[in-house]
């Protein structure tokens, strides 16, 4: 069992690394697919372990998204004369420079989103249920029509970040956004992974099943919460960073803090691949994705009402997912014990 | 930031006014909120496309020549066969899960309505036209459009109905009975599947009430229904649920915060401050709660 997921691991970072070469037409769809799993797993993290489903992790994806762009160009050039008249034009980040803003950029918007989560975390964790999810859904819609009315980020007309420098083949602006995209997701993968073989996710989980109780066992729920959304912000954030380079421009509602896509897709993603579990959320992220690609190209105009009906009959038919349907229909693969006579029992009261 | 309406005070007059009577139609789709929150245990985030539809109605009535004032008959009969199909599809389905899948699921629902009215009704702002003209206060220094007027007798003429309705007649009672003890109810002859599918018709009716109001009175987007979902949560987690003179007051007062923050804040942050109002609001709540908890302790 060790070995075959040793083998697994290794062959999934094998066609990882050689992905941008073997498919090279598909980089920027792989690049996509890296970051919508990140998503998935961070929303995982506190909406499937912890029973905080949260609408407004959109937030941090956004709020990552204009850090980093912004870091980067205010590093070199005024940003508001940026933002202001397509600065893009003016002035040019060489490669250096580019690079440079990218990977502080990117420090920042991994960094503040973690810090906003941890200071609105107090107030917003104690709220429970749908009171939580509602909350939420409102501070990411806020979110983005508050940023969409600052004009030093470009305000309604958005945002333009730095082109990618030519530094030779027109391949590099592909492969660098694939390779950062790629790496972040083994990072994340890795961090989830082994925050998952802790007491931690014994925490995380022990929230989920009854909160009271596990605050009269002890546990400082409250300190845990926060973290768990911590580290699901850090992520979060990250991935915003990159789409947004990916992107090249940023609207506040249509590419930001765009509730009505990825705000969604991730909660989707999670679902629809069994929330709660490890592979779940890489596993849903995929199916969607190819899904979503099938659908944005060959029904166009159509992607939503697809969408819609698709949340309709995910969490009314399979509310437990992908992994949750495996695991009920061959429990043992899951390491779960199951006394064949009280199996029969089962199936000989229905 | 402007600071007009400090300097020209009788701009304040003008504010609450418009807030008010926008408030009061703003209860009133809370009123419907409240009710399948109630008796349901759900929260519809199509509520608000719902509203929008219903504003569809009437403005299609309002092209084929008919007067739309007349929407606000039609608009409800259309929207309460709507809401009792949505329930018989899918929120039967979820009435007795957990209440982030019914969120979620009215989330699809909404995301399904928005893009749905884009494709049929095409995506330009529209609005029906009363010519209901406008009343001058004030010297002319406050301008009131008669449609507002209507809007908010309209709204006020269909929630005390409602209230009476619900007070007096045999469906309204197995629906507060349902809404008390949904399994008393079923022992004492209840049929309450039928009473769900009739108050989510109710309330999808209401909505269509105040989706010609709408109609009338400002204008309809296919996008613009999830504002008018979170004002309607907003209104009833302030005045609590049962509550219904809380529900009017709670409205007028979102109403006034509204057009304050219009003016004083700007329109482009007009939507974007109710959301964080909500937020305030429920981070407010919490703390109050986990007092009252401390205190229990």
């Amino acid at each position: 069992m060790k070995n075959n997921n040793i083998i697994l691991y290794a062959a999934i970072l094998i066609f990882g690394v050689l992905a941008p070469f073997i498919l090279p037409a598909f980089k920027v769809q792989l690049s996509i697919l890296c970051i919508l799993i990140v998503l998935a797993l961070t929303w995982n993290i506190q909406g499937g372990e912890m029973g905080y489903n949260s609408f407004g992790n959109i937030l941090f994806y956004g709020l990552g998204m204009y850090i980093c762009a912004s870091v980067q160009v205010g590093m070199f050039f005024p940003l508001a004369e940026w933002t202001e008249s397509g600065g893009e034009k003016t002035f040019v980040h060489s490669p250096t420079q580019f690079f440079q803003g990218m990977a502080f950029g990117l420090l920042a918007a991994a960094i503040v989103p973690t810090i906003v989560a941890g200071l609105i975390g107090y107030s917003i964790l104690g709220l429970r249920g749908h009171y939580f999810a509602i909350c939420t859904l409102g501070l990411g819609v806020a979110a983005g029509e508050i940023s969409g009315g600052i004009e030093i980020i470009g305000a309604g007309q958005g945002f333009t970040t730095p082109p990618f420098p030519d530094v030779g083949s027109l391949e590099s602006r592909g492969q660098f956004f694939y390779f950062l995209s790629f790496i972040v997701l083994v990072l994340t993968f890795i961090a989830v992974k082994s925050v998952y073989s802790t007491r931690f996710k014994l925490v995380l989980n022990a929230i989920r099943d009854n909160e009271d109780k596990a605050e009269a066992m002890g546990i400082q729920t409250m300190k845990y919460k926060i973290i768990g959304w911590m580290i699901s912000a850090f992520f979060c954030g990250l991935a915003g960073g990159i789409m947004g380079g990916l992107v090249g421009y940023i609207d506040s509602t249509d590419v930001a803090f765009d509730g009505r896509e990825m705000g969604v897709f991730m909660v989707l993603m999670a679902i629809l691949g069994g929330k709660g579990t490890l592979w779940g959320p890489v596993i849903g992220a995929t199916l969607f994705h190819l899904f979503k690609e099938g659908f944005w190209t060959y029904f166009l105009g159509w992607q939503y009402v697809a969408l819609g009906v698709l949340i309709v009959v995910i969490v009314i038919y399979f509310p437990e997912g992908l992994m949750g349907w495996l695991r009920e229909k061959y429990p043992e693969r899951f390491g779960e014990v199951v006394d064949e006579a009280d199996r029969k029992a089962q199936v000989e009261l229905k | 930031m402007d600071l007009l309406i400090f300097q020209v005070p009788i701009l304040m007059v003008q504010a609450s006014l418009d807030g008010i009577l926008l408030g009061i139609l703003f209860a009133l789709i809370a009123y419907g909120m409240a009710l399948q929150w109630g008796v349901m245990n759900i929260i519809n985030i199509a509520q608000g496309d719902l509203v929008i539809l219903g504003g569809y109605i009437t403005y299609f009535m309002y092209l084929s020549g008919i007067h739309p004032a007349l929407g606000v008959i039609v608009a409800p009969a259309i929207m309460y066969f709507v809401g009792v199909g949505l329930y018989k599809l899918v929120i039967n389905k979820v009435v007795d899960r957990d209440l982030f899948i019914s969120i979620l699921a009215t989330f699809g629902i909404s995301i399904l309505f928005m893009q749905l009215m884009n494709f049929a009704f095409g995506a330009d702002v529209v609005l029906a036209n009363s010519e209901f003209g406008t009343t001058m206060l004030f010297n002319n220094s406050v301008t009131l459009p008669n449609s507002k007027l209507f809007s908010a007798l309209i709204s006020i003429i269909f929630a005390i109905g409602l209230v009476v309705y619900m007070k007096k007649s045999k469906l309204g009672r197995a629906i507060r009975a349902t809404a008390q003890n949904a399994r008393a109810a079923k022992i004492l002859g209840v049929d309450t599947e039928k009473v769900y599918a009739a108050t989510f018709g109710i309330n999808a009716a209401l909505c269509g009430v105040a989706g010609s109001l709408v109609a009338i009175t400002f204008t309809i987007h296919p996008y613009m229904g999830l504002p008018y979902t979170i004002r309607s949560f907003m209104i009833v987690i302030i005045a609590g649920l049962g509550n219904l003179p809380g529900v009017a007051v709670s409205g007028m007062g979102l109403g006034m915060f509204e057009e304050f923050a219009d003016y004083i804040l700007g329109t482009e942050f007009r939507i974007g401050s109710v959301f964080l109002l909500l937020v305030l609001i429920l981070v407010y709540r919490r703390f109050k709660l986990s007092k009252k908890r401390e205190y229990l302790k």
